[in-house]
């Protein structure tokens, strides 16, 4: 448990998950206007379940996909976090088979799409997708140099609401234990640089104490 | 100039030597099936070649077999691993999960509409131990002594890195030439990294025979990857942008030179694309 405490403390503040998701949701609202697409949207990859959900969206279903979610093989999102590759696609509308039936599912099918996978470290958290951008710019190299800075912020984001919910989760299913060290944790965290030291001796002590009396 | 038995590719050296070395006298023993002609062309490394006889694997998504721009497949197979690290090859009747498997191969057989094209799937088992298929995948490819072998995919996971790095050199050994895609993003994934493989990026030329050279590796060379119509899943063309449809023009050209040259070893065949690249001897 101690790997998950740590992970719970260096989350910071507890119930953080608010902010986190408004940071995602202003990069889609920032690559939407940047690209002047109809739509975009970013994905987590839920790895138990193995599939992706909807995190943020902004445009075309922003208010009703979040939360949604597809399974992680499927279309092109897919291809993109299995092979961590970004895609470009400019034109979608002449394949039938193309992610329609998510597509359809989603209230919005995309003529062109760009995708993106969220990397961190040698991790794929997700995907990040902008949907239609106006037929008058042709796509060059330049923009996909500019998916990927967009792709760098959400993945930072997305790692951080991922790191909340899993401190969250520790806090909510360990008991009051776990809550009462997470605190402790943090208040130590905010002691004074003078006071920190001693505190530290002190906890020191006490864990020392309470593992001799294990043993005996 | 001697001319090179276009029927077979010779078997590669079966025998180990001696400390690896070459003993006096026996410098014959490794004499070359063919002459470096004077200047390597255009004309010289592929005029007139169609890919025919040349083995080409698509290691990919799958290929749907029946897209006009695909045309036959000699073989389609579905790579899985069991819970128990099991690995099956089996043959593939679901075709392309994506279509990126069906861009590559339309992309080949555009360039190259002799060669023999087989699709290796090793995607669609979901997310979670696609490293394992791919490395399987790559295995059973390089175990079937294809001429050529696309892959416009790569995986940023460090601890397959090692066993990537072997295969590949088994690869270029074995006289397979692997092609593989850069990373679209400034990250470190593998096999494109490693020096025994073709590594592509984009260039925004409209000309699908326009590549380059890069002096400046990783990645090797560039190809037509902007703005690219492809196959698509249910014979349907669109166009896409990537890396990934690079990969295959290289291939392409892989093919169509070893179908002219089939004594050719990987380096060489690396050392002709270097010559007749755009920016170096291509141009004239």
């Amino acid at each position: 448990m101690s790997e998950d405490l740590k992970a719970a403390v260096a989350a910071g503040v507890v119930g953080s998950e608010e902010s986190f998701r408004a940071l995602l949701q202003s990069v889609v609202e920032v690559a939407r206007a940047i690209f002047g697409a109809q739509a975009s949207s970013i994905f987590l990859l839920d790895e138990e379940a193995d599939e992706l959900v909807f995190e943020a969206v902004a445009g075309e279903g922003a208010e009703t996909l979040v939360g949604t979610r597809f399974p992680s093989s499927t279309g092109v999102a897919g291809w993109v976090l299995v092979t961590r590759q970004p895609m470009v696609i400019e034109d979608v509308s002449e394949d039938p088979r193309f992610s329609k039936e998510i597509a359809e599912s989603t209230g919005y099918v995309p003529k062109g799409l760009m995708a993106v996978p969220l990397l961190h470290d040698e991790d794929v958290l997700g995907v990040l997708e902008v949907l239609d951008r106006p037929e008058r710019s042709q796509f060059s190299l330049v923009e996909m140099d500019l998916l990927t800075l967009f792709a760098n912020q959400a993945a930072i984001a997305l790692d951080l609401l991922r790191r909340a919910r899993r401190a969250e989760q520790v806090l909510t299913t360990s008991g009051e234990g776990a809550d009462a060290v997470a605190r402790f944790a943090t208040t130590i965290q905010e002691l004074p640089e003078e006071r920190r030291e001693p505190a530290l001796k002190l906890v020191a002590a006490l864990e020392e104490v309470l593992r001799n009396d294990e043993g005996g | 100039m001697a001319q090179p038995d276009p029927e077979k590719k010779p078997a590669a050296p079966s025998e180990p030597r001696p400390a690896w070395s070459l003993p006096a006298g026996a410098a014959d023993s490794i004499a070359l099936p063919v002459e470096w002609p004077g200047e390597v062309t255009r004309e010289w490394a592929w005029g007139g070649s169609t890919g025919k006889d040349v083995r080409v694997c698509i290691l990919d998504s799958g290929v749907d077999k029946d897209h006009p721009l695909v045309g036959s497949l000699a073989r389609s197979v579905a790579v899985t691993v069991g819970p128990d690290e099991d690995v099956q090859v089996e043959d593939d009747n679901e075709g392309d999960l994506c279509g990126h498997g069906t861009a590559c191969a339309g992309i080949v057989r555009s360039l190259a509409p002799d060669v023999e094209l087989t699709s290796v799937r090793v995607l669609g088992a979901g997310f979670s131990g696609s490293g394992n298929v791919l490395l399987a995948g790559l295995r059973w490819a390089v175990e079937q002594d294809f001429d050529v072998i696309n892959m416009s995919l790569s995986t940023t996971k460090r601890q397959l890195a090692a066993i990537l790095h072997e295969l590949t050199d088994t690869a270029y050994f074995r006289r397979t030439v692997l092609v593989a895609s850069a990373h679209n993003m400034p990250v470190e994934s593998y096999p494109w990294r490693f020096s025994s493989v073709i590594s592509v990026g984009s260039h925004e030329e409209p000309d699908p025979m326009a590549f380059f050279y890069n002096p400046d590796p990783p990645v090797e060379f560039f190809a037509k990857g902007v703005d690219v119509e492809v196959a698509w899943t249910n014979g349907a063309r669109i166009r896409c942008t990537g890396n990934s449809f690079a990969t295959p023009h290289m291939s392409a050209l892989c093919a169509l030179i070893l179908g002219k040259h089939p004594e050719l070893t990987p380096f060489q065949l690396k050392s002709v694309l270097y010559l007749t690249s755009t920016n170096v001897g291509g141009g004239r």
